[in-house]
């Protein structure tokens, strides 16, 4: 009996919980804020600054979608979330949408029953060393002490990565990114390594960052995008396309400056597309024309956004590489507006 | 024979001999640093060894605090000051010491809330801790919960009021029957409160102003060493009088009420307080329906007042069982039912034997509300752990931030204990 009940009120629960998925564009548009899962604090990619304000990479992509869904960058309550409870947040609806460094794999696309919309990072793992230690790739790393992560892919890749090289390496495991710095630093290990945007940042953070290096190779793939609920795809749509805005309007040289300018119209009918003074594209997602200008509107096209956040001018300094446009020989790629 | 007696004694010295000095060996400085560091070879090469290793303390961590930067922008500000000299980024507490306190939500201009609810706490928490304060006081202590309640959280002050009279309605009710029966006055207490807040509710929401003379703030801007506070005290407090009731219900004669306790108590201390903390956070939200507005603070204290409250009614359990039969028998033969004996005789005993272990949990506790940090809460270590050190500016700097956090809840967990010992001072009546 009590357990007829309660399977009955999971039932319920579960039905609920679908019935109010199944609209999120009109459940963000009555709430009239986005409720965005970011990460608790991580170098370039979210964190609040003195006076509370989130910024960093990721949360301009939550700005982005909130200014073209309701019109506003800042109607964004922002939800930080950890490793560990990101994924219940975004299944149980506690957020939208989650913009949170997340690896797009098959098991998180498939089996934890998310749509990644998706790549505004593409991540990979390498190898920082200290310049006197003298070495120039990590071909050159046989017999080195790493410091590494536990628990992590990062483990396995680097497992795979001296094997299918035929060297030896003897790991030295830690717990936490800020132990590893430590460690690293104090000369526990000959060599630190995590993803490649992680290493920067740490690097960035470091007394004598020119004593350091970033090691070329790349052990590993780690495509970081946005995901949503699986299940509805209007909403998914609207993440995917707010993001491929982003990147169409770096390859059709729509900036935050001349924004204003190209809105007029222009002679390029795909502008004319994106910032809806041609054609429906708005309606077809559901939202107005210059939905797509607003959304550039908040923090520039991808180029800009990856630049005052992580990009080389910023304490962080990272450069495009992979995330360069196509056209760069990188691999950000938007699929036409027609 | 005579003579001598009347005057046996050549010489006699009328004064004393004035006091010597000790000898030299056996006195002053050098007899205290002979005896105590250089009595012996092995005591010798300990002192020694003792001197070098403070020099080299002193000598890397005074520069360090010495040369201290205060002012800067970010980690590379403070570098460039300091021109790679030793010495700490202390810029950080200067330019994130709000967040520290108050987490990084919190609207500056109404800071001065949560300070003054922290000040009146110790008028409130006064009377409770020093029986010598005029007893008056205790009507301040009544009405401290709703008003910091209503200064941290702010909102309509109906809604506090409310509040406040679905207790004295209860209160009132529970006295006019409790001459009866004491389960009666009780359960018709509590319905009435709970008749009261309902009704409440329908009227606050007519009579409630657009604009609240407090704004309102939601629990989830609560953050930094505030939040350690809010939970740690509002969690000690409830978790008292809940384990004095499950450590009396643990020896009930009454099956159910035992067995209850018993489950309650075994469970709660047989899971991890990290665990119950994800189940508040985690799994009650698959199981709300979405939107539910459940507080997650409210979550987290209830989660951690169960915590204690299971500890606490073990430690009280102690007390009542350190206690003599003679004390149980004297009670029933003075004719006092259970509540009276309860109340009069056994409690104030069991509770006096219990105070360190109460503090013990008390403080621990304390402590533990750090761990609310795992569940993406921006406590006093979340703030560190997360935007803070995650910040382009202040990515690195370590030492500062958790040093600062470690003073903090140093004054806070020594002064708990300094009070309980002088308590225990106090109700020393052991004749030891």
């Amino acid at each position: 009996m009590n357990r007829t009940v309660f399977f009955g009120a999971l039932t319920v629960a579960g039905l609920a919980a679908v019935a109010a998925s199944a609209g999120t564009l009109d459940d963000v548009k009555a709430r009239g804020k986005l409720n965005c899962g970011v990460s608790t604090g991580l170098v370039g990619f979210a964190a609040p600054d003195a006076s509370g304000r989130w910024g960093g990479f990721d949360v301009t992509i939550c700005r982005a979608v909130a200014a073209a869904v309701l019109g506003d960058a800042e109607a964004v309550e922002f939800v930080p979330t950890t490793g560990k409870t990101r994924f219940t947040a975004l299944a149980s609806g506690e957020v939208d949408l989650l913009a949170r460094n997340t690896t797009w794999t098959l098991s998180r696309d498939v089996d934890l029953k998310f749509d990644f919309v998706g790549v505004n990072y593409y991540d990979g793992q390498g190898f920082m060393v200290p310049k006197a230690l003298g070495v120039s790739s990590a071909k050159e790393l046989d017999g080195a002490t790493v410091c590494i992560q536990t628990g992590t892919t990062t483990e396995l890749n680097l497992a795979d990565f001296f094997r299918s090289n035929n060297m030896s390496y003897e790991p030295v495991p830690i717990e936490t990114n800020a132990e590893a710095q430590q460690q690293y630093l104090a000369g526990a290990c000959d060599t630190l390594t995590t993803d490649a945007s992680g290493l920067a940042a740490t690097r960035a953070a470091f007394e004598n960052p020119d004593d350091h290096i970033v090691l070329p190779e790349i052990v590993s793939k780690e495509p970081l995008g946005p995901l949503v609920r699986h299940g509805d795809n209007e909403w998914g749509d609207i993440v995917r396309w707010t993001l491929n805005a982003l990147v169409s309007a770096e390859e059709l040289g729509i900036t935050s400056a001349n924004l204003a300018e190209l809105s007029g119209g222009t002679d390029n009918p795909e502008i004319n597309r994106i910032l809806g003074t041609e054609g429906n594209m708005g309606e077809m997602l559901g939202l107005d024309a210059d939905w797509a200008a607003r959304a550039i509107a908040v923090g520039g096209n991808y180029a800009e956004v990856f630049e005052t956040n992580i990009g080389e001018n910023t304490p962080i300094g990272l450069s495009r590489g992979l995330n360069a446009l196509w056209t760069d020989g990188g691999l950000i790629y938007s699929p036409p507006f027609r | 024979m005579a003579d001598n007696n009347t005057n046996p004694i050549a010489y006699m010295r009328e004064t004393p001999l004035p006091q010597l000095d000790p000898p030299a060996s056996e006195a002053g400085l050098g007899h205290w640093v002979r005896q105590n560091l250089f009595s012996s070879v092995l005591n010798t090469v300990l002192t020694l060894a003792a001197f070098v290793s403070l020099y080299f303390i002193f000598t890397s961590t005074v520069p360090w605090f010495v040369n201290g930067v205060w002012q800067s922008e970010s980690i590379r500000g403070c570098r460039e000051v300091l021109e790679g000299a030793t010495g700490g980024c202390f810029a950080v507490l200067t330019e994130r010491w709000n967040q520290l306190l108050f987490g990084f939500t919190y609207s500056d201009d109404q800071y001065w809330r949560p300070t003054l609810a922290f000040a009146l706490l110790f008028v409130a928490i006064a009377p409770v801790l020093f029986v010598a304060l005029p007893r008056k006081m205790l009507y301040f202590t009544l009405l401290y919960p709703l008003l910091a309640f209503y200064l941290i959280w702010g909102g309509s002050i109906y809604a506090t009021i409310s509040t406040g009279l679905g207790f004295v309605v209860g209160y009132l009710v529970y006295s006019r029957f409790v001459a009866s029966s004491f389960a009666l006055g009780l359960i018709g207490g509590v319905v009435a409160a709970f008749v009261t807040w309902w009704l409440g509710g329908f009227v606050v929401d007519a009579i409630a102003p657009a604009t609240p003379f407090l704004e309102e703030i939601p629990s989830r801007k609560m953050g930094g060493f505030m939040l350690n506070m809010i939970l740690g005290v509002v969690c000690v407090s409830l978790s008292l009088p809940l384990g004095i009731a499950l450590a009396l219900g643990r020896q009930s004669r009454l099956p159910i009420i035992r067995i209850i306790c018993v489950v309650f108590i075994e469970f709660v201390r047989g899971v991890p307080l990290i665990t119950l903390l994800f189940v508040a956070n985690v799994i009650l939200g698959y199981f709300l329906p979405p939107d539910t507005n459940f507080d997650l603070i409210l979550r987290v204290i209830i989660m951690i007042t169960m915590f204690s409250a299971a500890y606490i009614a073990e430690v009280i359990r102690g007390g009542l069982a350190a206690l003599p039969t003679g004390q149980y028998e004297a009670g029933d033969s003075l004719g006092l039912d259970y509540a009276q004996s309860m109340r009069l005789i056994i409690l104030p005993q069991a509770l006096k034997i219990s105070i360190p272990g109460i503090v013990n949990v008390a403080v621990g506790l304390f402590k533990d509300t750090t761990l609310v940090s795992v569940i993406s809460m921006f406590d006093l270590v979340g703030m560190i752990r997360g935007p803070i050190l995650a910040s382009t500016e202040w990515n690195g700097v370590y030492w500062e931030l958790f040093m600062a956090a470690a003073v903090l809840f140093f004054v806070v967990c020594y002064g708990i204990s300094q009070y309980s010992q002088w308590l225990e001072r106090k109700l020393a009546t052991d004749h030891r």
